[in-house]
């Protein structure tokens, strides 16, 4: 038998961020959400545009460098102090 | 064990492959550019001296940025008289009830009408960048760790020294502020679709 249970609207919307997150405590809740979500039109369209707006601020995690600091680095990086004799493997 | 010329040629084309996601992550944190190169080679020459202590070279993605978000916070702390961490009133700015979805949906369209998809796909990233720099510090750190790094929130409640709960509650409160910030913005710029400016809750 199935431990699933009919979570209402409520109760999905608590869970909502936290499911899309990745962190909801207990597969059984995941499930309950995910259960909800695929039955309920409107949770499932809060849900859609929640995680569309997860993905575009993901996006900014990456931005464009300019070739001065590019360079800045490999300088750096081409100073850090290696152990003269060890060789290459 | 000191570090070889092996290490090096192997070290130095993986940091510059990951330069334009640490550039990123360390932008927002920062919010300046300035100080996101610092910030940036400040991790590099940490990661340099502690590369040691990486254990499996396939994770050295994950451990960068740890030590991007390390160093970002150190220098927070530092900033803010010497270890005291920055006050924070849980009870200050948005609440976490704000929902742009909720301004945007309406549930009487059919299923091609979709004015919250319509209205994500206006944005720029100015816009969202905009936003997230204007967030509350306390709330701002927590969004990008999660949201923008991808960060799990045990990760943040042990980068931050706070409790799970807390990283919860902050992330919440910040993802309600930075949507009314959008929501006020899309509104301003004509991106809520046609129709009155409804009137704006006033807290």
């Amino acid at each position: 038998m199935s431990d699933d249970r009919n979570v209402t609207c409520e109760e999905a919307l608590r869970f909502l961020a936290a499911y899309l997150d990745g962190e909801l405590e207990g597969a059984s809740t995941d499930r309950d959400v995910e259960n909800h979500l695929a039955r309920c039109r409107s949770c499932y369209s809060r849900a859609d545009f929640e995680k569309r707006m997860k993905v575009q601020l993901g996006t900014l995690g990456r931005s464009d460098v300019r070739p001065e600091f590019a360079e800045r680095i490999r300088r750096l990086m081409s100073r850090f102090p290696v152990s003269p004799e060890t060789p290459e493997t | 064990m000191a570090l070889n010329g092996a290490d090096r040629t192997w070290f130095a084309p993986e940091v510059e492959r990951l330069l334009p996601e640490l550039f990123g992550t360390a932008l927002r944190l920062t919010r300046n550019r300035t100080d996101a190169e610092d910030l940036v080679a400040d991790a590099v020459a940490k990661a340099w001296i502690g590369l040691d202590s990486l254990r499996h070279r396939d994770t050295l993605r994950g451990w960068m940025f740890r030590i991007l978000t390390n160093a970002f916070l150190s220098s927070r702390r530092a900033a803010t008289a010497h270890g005291i961490h920055e006050p924070f009133d849980e009870e200050a700015g948005e609440g976490a009830s704000f929902s742009l979805f909720d301004r945007l949906h309406r549930p009487f369209l059919l299923w091609w009408g979709n004015p919250e998809r319509v209205f994500l796909d206006k944005l720029l990233r100015e816009d969202l960048e905009r936003a997230i720099d204007a967030l509350p510090d306390s709330f701002r750190v927590v969004v990008v760790l999660v949201d923008v790094r991808g960060c799990s929130y045990q990760e943040v409640a042990e980068a931050l020294e706070i409790p799970v709960g807390t990283v919860r509650s902050r992330l919440a409160r910040g993802r309600a502020a930075l949507q009314r910030a959008l929501w006020e913005h899309g509104r301003d710029a004509g991106l809520t679709g046609g129709g009155p400016r409804r009137r704006e809750e006033t807290r």
